[in-house]
């Protein structure tokens, strides 16, 4: 279970805003991090440890960089929620472990909203706007790697 | 099945695969850039505990991002970059011939090939019938290790072209209409299949434009059906032409999309999403402050020369700059020997070696607070080239030149 606010943004986020591209040259994702979505002052003043991310449509669209899952989760994003993922970042996020939940009604949150995710009762609790949020679950493969923590303990898993 | 569904049945060993099913395909080629290796090299060593990679030959790196290094970080990761290819003893590692996609295309991908890279625009194989997609550093670590991946079998949407390409209209104004068309996650999942008369008509190098631009709708694959412009263009390049495989004449199609380009206009996305398009003539006369003809998208030789005959005898307005980036030594070298460069530089802009340059962010051309920039690269997010109170406009290599001419947004079609 996640209890968390709010950071929203809205569709097509594409991972140049997350993780702009002049950082990318940086050694490790630590030295990166602080430059996530530095754009955004709706991040960069507002953010804690352990919010959630909220999108709408595409979430995560453009570059194939990894860097971009890999910093939300360094900066300690509990989950991402949208209404839906782009490929690339959807695979990167699940391969590194990042927790992403796919919801239709994702374009009801607001920013600053308090959430309460229980990905096992498949429902966001919206605590601010008293509300309920069907999530889509996860296909069975992907949410299989996602339980072993990434695709590399997957494969670990797999080789037995 | 589908051409898609042959060729990724042919590399998982099965005799039929169908959209949805999750298979492992064995790898012809993993490539990856200076903006995902050392990211991928970390995964191998430290998480992989990889030692070899699984094949010398087919594993691929590109310095095109940051080359030449404008950043003490960009040279350290350049040079983890080497030293994995010297410690792997890679046969291709190469820094600043070109950007990674031409360089594949010229000297690596083949019809009938399944390719992944650490670059989202990896997808531009299919231009020559190979299945090519863009994956993150993880998956390409493991696709060093293992010289395999696990996929799951798309959707295809068919486009099918027709009609005769009237003057002033390219395939990158095709490609940015169906991208309008189709929205930013309209083929997310899925592969697009590009056919018909207008298709054939073109070159492999404009057939890449269309399929460089796939993910822009968020696709898995695009691909164009093989022939003999392909066939040429193998020859060219000195390599073998394997047997092409054919989709079977019931194969299914989730959908087919139809465009007729006899009556297309040139088109311009505007910011800060590629799937917002337009005519270019709701944009005629809005004045820029950068013109970048390059990318993977459009840096090609035949992108140069559409520009140079624009240019040629004519000075660019004052008002601008203008930056030519060739894909590779190869386009910069007949460039060079066609007289192009002596054409661009004679009109005012500037020539780069060749690169990702002004397309990404990382190295030279990028905008200050409030500039427009005009470009044939593939993306126009909110701070893609330098400042985010910038603002980025995709378009042909003819709109491209024929704006550098008047500083501002200008229809090919009054130059040509």
């Amino acid at each position: 279970m996640i209890k968390s606010k709010t950071i929203k943004f809205g569709d097509n986020v594409d991972t140049d805003q997350i993780i702009p591209a002049q950082y990318l040259s940086q050694a490790t994702i630590q030295q990166m991090a602080p430059h996530t979505f530095e754009f955004y002052g709706n991040f960069t003043k507002d953010f804690k440890p352990g919010d959630i991310i909220a999108g709408n449509d595409n979430f995560g669209c453009g570059s194939s960089r990894e860097q971009a899952p890999a910093v939300l989760k360094e900066r300690g994003v509990s989950a991402v929620v949208a209404r839906s993922f782009a490929r690339i970042f959807y695979r990167n996020a699940i391969n590194i472990g990042l927790l992403l939940v796919e919801c239709e009604k994702a374009d009801e949150i607001r920013q600053g909203d308090v959430l309460e995710i229980d990905t096992e009762m498949g429902a966001i609790r919206n605590i601010t706007s008293d509300s309920t949020l069907e999530i889509t679950p996860l296909p069975p493969f992907m949410q299989e790697i996602l339980n072993c923590g990434g695709i590399v303990k997957y494969l670990d898993n797999r080789r037995g | 099945m589908n051409a898609i569904e042959k060729i990724i049945a042919t590399h998982a060993g099965l005799k039929v695969v169908k959209p949805g099913q999750i298979v492992d395909v064995k790898l012809d080629y993993v490539m990856a850039n200076d903006a995902t290796t050392t990211l991928a090299i970390d995964v191998f060593k430290k998480e992989l505990k990889g030692e070899r990679v699984f094949d010398r030959e087919k594993v691929v790196l590109v310095m095109d991002h940051y080359t030449p290094c404008c950043s003490v970080d960009a040279a350290e990761t350049h040079k983890k970059m080497r030293q994995f290819g010297m410690d792997q003893e890679l046969k291709y590692v190469y820094d600043g011939v070109g950007v990674c996609h031409q360089l594949m295309l010229e000297h690596h991908a083949k019809p009938g090939d399944f390719i992944i890279g650490a670059d989202s625009h990896t997808c531009t194989y299919g231009a020559i019938g190979a299945l090519s997609t863009g994956m993150g550093s993880t998956d390409v670590a493991v696709g060093w290790k293992e010289g395999k991946v696990w996929i799951k079998v798309p959707p295809v949407i068919k486009i099918h072209v027709s009609g005769k390409w009237p003057k002033g209209v390219y395939s990158k104004d095709l490609v940015l209409k169906v991208i309008g068309d189709l929205t930013a996650k309209g083929a997310t999942y899925k592969a697009l299949v590009f056919e018909g008369e207008a298709v054939r008509d073109l070159t492999v190098s404009e057939r890449a434009t269309l399929c460089n631009m796939g993910i822009e709708a968020g696709a898995k694959f695009a691909y164009v059906q093989p022939d003999d412009k392909v066939k040429a263009f193998m020859k060219e390049w000195g390599r073998e032409y394997y047997p092409v495989i054919e989709p079977d004449e019931d194969a299914s199609y989730e959908r087919v999309l139809t465009y007729n380009v006899a009556n297309l206009e040139p088109q311009i996305a505007y910011p800060h999403s590629v799937d917002q398009v337009k005519p270019l003539s709701d944009f005629e006369g809005l004045e820029i402050d950068e013109v970048f003809l390059g990318a993977c998208t459009n840096g090609r030789f035949e992108d140069l020369e559409t520009a140079a005959a624009i240019l040629k005898g004519k000075r660019i307005s004052d008002k601008v700059r203008m930056l030519v980036t060739p894909a590779s030594n190869a386009v910069y070298m007949e460039a060079m020997e066609r007289g192009l460069i002596r054409n661009f530089i004679e009109s005012g802009a500037m020539v780069s070696p060749p690169g990702c340059s002004a397309c990404f962010g990382g190295t030279i051309g990028i905008i200050g607070p409030g500039e427009r920039l005009l470009t044939t690269a593939n993306r126009n997010f909110k701070g893609r080239v330098g400042s985010p109170d910038g603002e980025i406009y995709l378009a042909s290599p003819a709109t491209a030149a024929a704006s550098a001419l008047y500083g501002k947004i200008t229809d090919p079609r009054k130059v040509i």
